[in-house]
């Protein structure tokens, strides 16, 4: 589990984050949503300690993560996963060396038991025999299978994933939004996930966490986005002219 | 100020233990062919150029039948070994090793791959930017020896070619009032401008913010700034050295 307790975060003059306290609880996937610029990114970023919080803490089971030093950190990051954006692949590296990076760096596994592991977790994202190949040889999805296979090798605690459905055609979209779910439930990991896109909160959103304009605005899950009448909320979900028809058709159907 | 601040606290950071040695020292052979051997041929070339222009240059201006012949090998071996090596040289290597080396990091920064080595846990400025340093600091030396002696040799050709000077008399300059202390020096000065070059360049690689825009910027500034420290700890090195 992880507790954000009234975190601030300012860059400049320029306040992103506002008071923002809640819970990312364990064997779930907690989702993070809202419009772009509203804070998602850089709520995730002050969780894992890539910016400092201005006040506020953040916890792990118990830890306060923004009172430890650089050392402390380390031991909890390296029960972290994390799925980038852009997917953040080591160019320099093919995939068998990219997944079993964080296990050539923090365990004594010898190679044959490190070849095995990277195996297994190429096998868990489906793409066993792709070892070889470079980052700039694989397709957008492949790189967020391989960039899920590299956050899992370690068998973490604590899952984050960025936007892992940007750049995706829907149908793959689905399939990685799959393999996030079964594996926060396979491995029980607290999983959180960055998206704006609805797809998503629909298919994986057990705890549904809403930002706006850097404030926590909404807390739920993915039954309660539909029905909850909050403006902020229904203009975000039904932005588009079909959701705003689907939705049309929903309050009709009440009435 | 702000930079010089945010550079010394950079030194502080990648100046720690590795999370295991034999990782860096894997580095330290991959960023000794990177940055060392690859750099070989450029500073051989521009050696043996250097080396016949000084020794051409020498000979034009000697018009006066009160200097001896073996002058042109005499200042064309000061001139080598006190300047044109290692700050020349290491003035273009600013130029080859700097700007691969901030457009590596800086790429490196803006697609979040830095970012993705910190939340590992790795110390991402330890694990990418001292193997460099300890790469640099380790070859410079040897390139700035081989940029010696080529420089002698195509000095050499030069008179050779243009039939100014025969070998005796040239070797002989050469080895007149030679002082093994300006190898020394020379070598010296090769240590702390590598130091210097990849220390700066990994600087302006590691702290940029932006695209690949950006990252281009980074890469001519990394050169300036780094082209700039090296003249200026030049001068401070050879106060230092020989007075």
């Amino acid at each position: 589990m992880i507790e954000v307790q009234n975190i601030d975060k300012s860059f400049a003059d320029l306040q992103i984050l506002h008071d923002i306290t809640t819970i990312f609880e364990k064997g779930k996937v907690n989702l993070i949503i809202g419009q772009s610029g509203q804070g998602k990114s850089v709520l995730a970023k002050c969780m894992v300690g890539l910016h400092e919080v201005d006040s506020g803490h953040v916890v792990y089971d118990g830890k306060d993560f923004t009172s430890m030093n650089r050392n402390e950190r380390s031991l909890i990051r390296q029960q972290i996963g994390m799925l980038f954006q852009g997917s953040a692949l080591f160019d320099s590296m093919n995939v068998e060396e990219n997944v079993g990076f964080p296990l050539t760096m923090f365990t004594n596994k010898s190679s044959a038991e490190i070849k095995k592991r990277v195996d297994f977790c190429l096998e868990r994202v489906n793409l066993s025999g792709k070892n070889a190949l470079l980052p700039s040889e694989c397709s957008g999805g492949m790189q967020k299978r391989i960039g899920i296979a590299r956050a899992i090798s370690m068998n973490p605690k604590y899952l984050f994933c960025d936007e892992p459905n940007s750049g995706l055609d829907p149908k793959t979209a689905i399939l990685i939004d799959g393999l996030i779910q079964d594996i926060t439930k396979e491995y029980n990991m607290t999983t959180v996930v960055i998206t704006h896109d609805m797809n998503s909160v629909i298919e994986i959103g057990e705890n549904v966490i809403f930002i706006y304009e850097g404030k926590k605005w909404w807390q739920g899950d993915k039954k309660s986005i539909i029905t909850t009448e909050n403006p902020e909320i229904t203009d975000f979900v039904y932005a588009s002219e079909f959701m705003k028809e689907i939705r049309q058709n929903i309050q009709n159907t009440r009435t | 100020m702000y930079h010089l601040g945010r550079y010394f606290l950079m030194l502080k950071t990648l100046f720690s233990v590795p999370s295991k040695w034999t990782i860096l020292w894997r580095r330290v052979i991959s960023e000794l062919e990177i940055i060392g051997i690859s750099s070989l041929f450029i500073v051989g070339l521009m050696s043996l150029f250097m080396g016949g222009v000084i020794a051409l240059n020498t000979a034009y201006q000697l018009t006066t039948p009160l200097l001896p012949d073996y002058t042109v090998g005499y200042i064309t071996q000061q001139s080598t070994f006190l300047e044109f090596s290692p700050t020349v040289m290491s003035l273009i290597l600013a130029g080859k090793v700097g700007s691969n080396i901030a457009s590596e990091i800086g790429t490196m920064r803006v697609t979040e791959q830095i970012d993705a080595l910190e939340i590992m846990g790795v110390n991402s400025l330890n694990y990418l930017v001292l193997p460099k340093i300890i790469a640099a600091m380790l070859f410079f030396p040897i390139l700035i020896i081989c940029s010696m002696a080529l420089s002698l040799i195509g000095g050499w050709l030069a008179l050779q070619v243009s039939g100014l000077i025969n070998t005796e008399v040239y070797v002989m300059g050469i080895r007149s009032f030679f002082d093994p202390f300006h190898i020394t020096y020379a070598l010296i000065k090769a240590v702390c401008f590598a130091f210097l070059i990849v220390s700066v360049s990994s600087y302006y690689g590691y702290y940029v913010r932006g695209g690949s825009l950006d990252v281009g910027k980074a890469s001519t500034q990394a050169i300036v700034t780094s082209s700039v420290v090296i003249l200026m700890s030049n001068f401070i090195l050879t106060k230092l050295l020989l007075f």
